[in-house]
């Protein structure tokens, strides 16, 4: 079987295992699977209203996947995106609020850039200390995550605003809110930002298989000591790969802040987009136009899972042990290549 | 009979190959019995089945007339097989007691017996003549002394048949003494040994039989007193081996190649090369010889720019390079053909037509303003695999699929379609066959004859005395001497590497 | 408020603080001794909170003050069971580690709140009424000073956490079940040679640390939150795998790291009663864990070195 045809398989067989398991898990816990996934089909596109919503909750995890799939194709794994995002929420917000009369053509990209500054530099520590000190990034971009929540949390209470859990509403010059989409689709959530998010998708597939930085990029991923033997500065493009990627979970921020929500607010715990962003990529297989596809599969189960509780009375939490799933079933892509190569030979046979 | 192992026919598939070829070897009580072939012939293979850590396909073994099913090192141990690995299989961070009790602890209540070990490992360490320090950490000890670790944990256990996995590859010609001194020690003591060699050398020198295997398949035994060097040679090979390499006479002229006083520390930062001064011409070949780790590694890494000069000079064609960026080296004439070409040399999971311009594909034609131009990038790849004749599916094959000749090819035929004064080849035919090293020596020959430099390194005598037209003797970081492969003999070239000043050459070790 | 009455507060918090970390820290320590990366540590944690809480309601009638103990072993068992998964995918199936982890983190949340919804018909459950109470601890709250600073008023956890850190202390570096499994994350195929099952020992790391890593969750359910919702565990599991790494990847270091990411947890929680603290930004309490952790591994803070073989599957038999 073509090594092609085995890649988009995995993914596939992975969705059906985590649908089916996630139907074993209804049966046993006594709900009506049908009425289950009848609901999140109908939270997806019953309503116009809901289809808007897929497409917004798609738009940061389009760019958290990216971020992921970036770093990965560099050989590193960006575990950081929560924190980054998180910077670059605040980021976007801080922009947004602090200048009132700009024109809106150079306030909104503004604080779209400041996004992804953010999460640039929350980038390029690990990716620093990687380069430099060949510190694992898994371990950096986790703790990274931690100061991210803490300190933007600190300077929303004490900086943005004077103690208080939330920052004021952006300026209405740097916003992502489109009244047209908002017409559209009866008035959900959905902004400008899904553009923003299929121009990085195009940057990155761009960026990594048409340019000579890209073939750099992936020739460190793979094997960095040929790449060093070949005169290139593996160090150099590290940085520079956890730079971009830092910056794409920045921007995932600035649709949360500029898009969908128009303000920072204190947080308790994360936003869970940066983890699901680890899934996105690789389902997605790390590939950009992968990773919109994989976005659209979970940004859908993840709003369509909100019907669930309301039409079939099954906790939307079903969702989340579906792709947790779905992530084991792809990550152990080695048994069910094993299996599929079985199974392909006994049919010649 | 008094065979203590027989192995009848074993046959063993990896996806893909066929690693062992019904292939049969009996050993002898009281031996030492050579199995021989080419690097990838299969040895390591059907010695890891020997030891449980292969299930052969096919084929039986018998210990001591026992047909036995061998299923994992554990069982071969019991049946009193110990395996002493070519690549130590020694935990660094633990002391020499803990990696020879390791999996059979002696306790005393819950705890190892560190003191009762200790003991056990020097009372067997005397008897055999195996000097071990059982107290100190693995990483600080030297590589004499970790094989010694490594034939002590067989021991511990109680071994009789000993295998041994190429042990000299990585030893000095002293410690390649001690251990032959060694080996006929155990026997003494009426152990049985099977020596897993690609040198003809060892095996005259102290095997009773030798079985000979040739591309994963069986050969046939023959006993040492009744063959030469040369009719184990063809057997090995599979035709006569001339062991000449066909060249004209040398006709060099200026240096390419000058370094000075040059120094340079490993990884560890401790120095390596220490004073080093070296010459090569334009239309020659300098081979340098000597025993692994005694800094040409890192000399050829910092020619390369792959590690820092902490001081002195590298002039290529009059012109300062030391501590460059790799790339402005390769810019100014060097090419390099890496000794490690998985690790180095190639991104195994690129097709191998983009591994084709690795350090090229920034420039005109293969890209323009930072953009690839694949098409020019494939065109140059088709035109480098006819030439040089690579063997592959197609250029957007990935080269991990390639055979190490073919990927080896590939290497070769980027480095020299690049056309540099100084071709740097470090180990080039290390683990290939026959065919391909004929190949590849004639490149470089090619390469000499167009008035080239090649610098060439390698841990093979007969490789250095056949392709170079002079050779410098490297030890402990300096070139100890700079000999004429017309004019010296192994004996002295072993003497030399080992540090013993050998007879005067008539050139100055600062030439 | 003088030095004494500063203490008095101080360590029994930063004890209570420490305690889950520590005994997830250790579990921590068997998994990734034994090659196998555990960012899973969270999500085992969860569901020793988790089953800990469920247990204890249900059964607090039944044991009485003994529920929160019966209810750890409870905890240890599910964590165990939880944290088989991640040793199917990452040791048979040779999945990531760290994706696997990620995946057990997001699984466990998911199946705990999923289960919470469907036994409690809400999104949190009740709070529990026998929890891990103040003691004194017997005979020695009586030492002058030192009694009252350390052993009154205090809680047991801590106690047994700073033991059992010892007994894993003993039995990774003492043992033949410890040196087997430390060179299994060291060079598994030395210790294949050598006649160690590999797979089986690593099997074993990670169950282990199933089992630490689901004790944690329930000491910090029954002593600390009381009750079981979304945000429970939120970052406990994180901050135990940086105790870890602190360190070294030592018992008895990460059990100091604990206590020290044990203290700096409270005091941000309670500085701010605290005259001597009072001004100190609570933030930088809060992130000091993480930053010491980073510093630790980049070598300012002397060198953290992973077992070499962390994070690598081990493919029996491969060329």
């Amino acid at each position: 079987m073509s090594n092609r045809l085995t890649n988009i398989l995995i993914p596939v067989i992975s969705v059906l295992l985590g649908i089916i398991v996630g139907t074993i898990i209804m049966l046993v816990s006594g709900y009506d699977p049908v009425a289950g996934y009848s609901a999140l089909w109908q939270g997806i596109f019953g309503e116009i209203y809901y289809v808007g919503e897929t497409i917004r909750q798609v738009t940061p995890y389009i760019l958290a996947g990216l971020a992921v799939a970036f770093a990965f194709r560099t050989g590193l794994f960006n575990i950081g995106v929560e924190g980054q995002l998180i910077v670059g929420w605040m980021a976007a917000v801080w922009v947004g609020v602090a200048f009132e009369d700009l024109p809106k053509i150079i306030h909104l990209p503004l604080a779209i850039i400041a996004a992804a500054l953010a999460g640039a530099i929350w980038g390029f520590i690990p990716g620093l200390l990687k380069a430099k000190y060949r510190v694992h990034e898994v371990i950096v971009t986790i703790m990274m995550n931690y100061i991210a929540l803490h300190v933007t949390n600190s300077i929303i209470r004490d900086v943005l605003t004077e103690r208080k859990d939330r920052t004021d509403y952006i300026a209405e010059s740097a916003s992502l809110k489109s009244p047209f989409f908002e017409s559209l689709t009866d008035f959900s959530r959905l902004h400008w930002g899904i553009f923003v998010a299929l121009a990085c998708v195009f940057i990155m597939w761009f960026l990594l298989e048409k340019t000579t930085r890209g073939y750099e990029l992936r020739s460190v991923g793979f094997n960095q000591h040929a790449s060093q033997y070949a005169g290139m500065n593996v160090n150099g493009n590290i940085i520079l790969s956890m730079v971009i990627s830092g910056a794409f979970a920045g921007l995932a921020g600035a649709m949360e802040g500029l898009g969908t929500f128009g303000y920072a607010s204190i947080k308790g715990g994360f936003t869970g987009v940066g983890f699901d962003g680890i899934a996105v990529a690789l389902l997605g297989g790390n590939v950009a136009i992968g990773v919109v596809f994989a976005a659209l599969l979970f940004g859908g189960l993840k709003v369509g899972a909100l019907n669930m509780p309301l039409e079939a009375g099954i906790p939307n939490e079903l969702v989340d042990i579906i792709i947790a799933l779905i992530i084991f079933f792809v990550a152990s892509g080695y048994m069910i290549r094993y299996l599929i190569q079985r199974f392909s030979k006994k049919g010649v046979k | 009979m008094d065979y203590v192992i027989e192995m009848l026919n074993i046959r063993k598939e990896f996806p893909g190959i066929v690693a062992n070829d019904n292939i049969t070897l009996q050993l002898k009580q009281g031996e030492i019995h050579a199995l021989l072939g080419e690097n990838g012939a299969g040895k390591s293979t059907l010695m890891n089945v020997l030891f449980g850590l292969y299930q052969p396909e096919q084929g039986e073994i018998r210990v001591k007339g026992k047909k036995v099913n061998i299923t994992n090192p554990n069982i071969a141990n019991d049946l009193g097989i110990g395996m002493v690995h070519q690549h130590f299989m020694l935990v660094d961070t633990f002391t020499v007691t803990e990696n020879i009790i390791l999996g059979r602890e002696p306790k005393s209540g819950a705890s190892v017996d560190i003191k009762k070990a200790e003991k056990d490992i020097l009372d067997i360490s005397e008897k055999y003549g195996l000097k071990v320090d059982p107290s100190a950490k693995i990483s600080d000890i030297s590589v004499g002394m970790q094989q010694r670790v490594e034939i002590l944990k067989t021991l511990y256990r109680g071994a009789d048949i000993l295998i041994f996995d190429e042990p000299t590859a990585v030893l000095t010609p002293q410690e390649i003494k001690e251990l032959i001194q060694i080996m006929k020690t155990l026997i003494k003591e009426g152990k049985s040994i099977i020596l897993i060699t690609h040198k003809l050398k060892e095996i005259m020198e102290v095997c009773d039989n030798v079985t000979v295997i040739r591309k994963g398949k069986g050969i046939g035994t023959v006993k040492v007193s009744e063959t030469n060097p040369n009719h184990l040679a063809s057997l090995m090979v599979g035709r006569e081996v001339t062991f000449k390499t066909d060249k004209t006479e040398a006709s060099p002229e200026g240096n390419v190649l000058e370094i000075r006083d040059l120094n340079v520390k490993d990884n560890r930062n401790v120095p390596v090369v220490k004073g080093l001064n070296l010459e090569v011409r334009a239309g020659e070949i300098l081979g340098i010889a000597g025993v692994d780790g005694n800094g040409q590694t890192e000399l050829i890494e910092a020619i390369t720019g792959l590690h820092k000069a902490e001081s002195g000079s590298i002039k290529l064609n009059g012109k300062e390079i030391a501590n460059m960026k790799p790339r402005k080296i390769y810019e100014n004439g060097v090419g390099h053909i890496p000794q490690d070409r998985h690790k180095h040399g190639l991104v195994l999971d690129f097709p191998i037509g983009e591994n084709m311009v690795l350090q090229t594909y920034y420039q005109k034609p293969y890209s323009k303003k930072g953009i690839l131009n694949y098409k020019k990038i494939y065109d140059q790849a088709r035109k480098l695999i006819s030439e040089f004749d690579v063997r592959t599916p197609s250029e957007f094959t990935l080269a991990r699929a390639l055979s190490g000749g073919n990927q080896q090819k590939a290497i070769i035929g980027r480095e020299i379609d690049r056309d540099p004064d100084l071709l740097i080849a470090a180990q080039p035919t290390r683990g290939l066959d026959v065919g391909a090293i004929e190949f590849i020596h004639k490149r470089l020959i090619e390469q000499r004859d167009n008035g080239k430099a090649v610098l060439l390194l390698s841990f093979e005598l007969d490789e250095i005395m056949n392709v170079s037209d002079r050779i410098a003797v490297i030890y402990e970081g300096q070139i100890v001497a700079i000999v004429d492969p017309k004019e010296t003999t192994e004996q002295e070239l072993g003497l030399l590497m080992a540090g013993s000043k050998g007879k005067g050459t008539g050139e100055d070790t600062n030439v | 408020m003088g030095i004494m009455d500063i203490l008095l507060i101080l360590i029994p918090s930063t004890l209570l603080w420490a305690s889950p970390l520590i005994f997830t820290a250790l579990g921590g320590a068997f998994s990734e001794r034994s090659g196998i990366v555990n960012i899973g540590l969270e999500g085992l944690m969860v569901i020793g909170a988790f089953s800990s809480i469920v247990f204890n309601i249900a059964f607090a009638d039944t044991f009485g003050s003994a529920t929160p103990w019966v209810a750890l072993l409870v905890a240890m068992l599910m964590g165990g069971l939880l944290a088989v998964l991640h040793a199917v995918a990452s040791i048979t199936f040779r999945a990531d580690q760290v994706v696997s982890g990620v995946a057990i983190n997001l699984l466990a949340i998911g199946l705990t709140l999923f289960l919470v919804k469907r036994i409690y018909g809400k999104g949190q459950t009740d709070i529990i009424s026998e929890g891990f109470g103040k003691v004194d601890v017997p005979l020695l709250h009586k030492i002058p000073v030192i009694g009252d600073i350390f052993f009154s008023n205090t809680y047991w956890p801590p106690f047994v956490a700073i033991i059992v850190s010892v007994i894993v202390w003993y039995v990774m570096f003492k043992t033949p079940f410890g040196l087997r499994l430390r060179s299994v994350g060291e060079h598994p195929m030395a210790a294949d040679t050598m006649g160690i099952n590999v797979t089986k020992m690593r099997y074993i790391g990670v169950i282990i640390s199933g089992a630490f890593a689901g004790v944690g969750g329930g000491v910090y359910a029954q002593s600390i939150s009381s009750d079981f919702s979304h945000a429970t565990i939120s970052g406990q599991g994180f901050m135990a795998l940086a105790a870890l790494i602190f360190g070294k990847w030592h018992p008895l270091g990460a059990m100091g790291a604990a206590l020290f990411f044990g203290f700096a947890q409270s005091l941000s929680i309670i500085g701010s009663s605290i005259p001597l603290f009072e001004n100190i930004p609570s933030v930088y309490l809060l992130i000091a864990p993480y930053v010491l952790t980073i510093l630790a591994l980049t070598g300012f803070i002397g060198r953290a070195d992973a077992p070499k073989a962390l994070g690598t599957p081990y493919v029996k038999g491969s060329r």
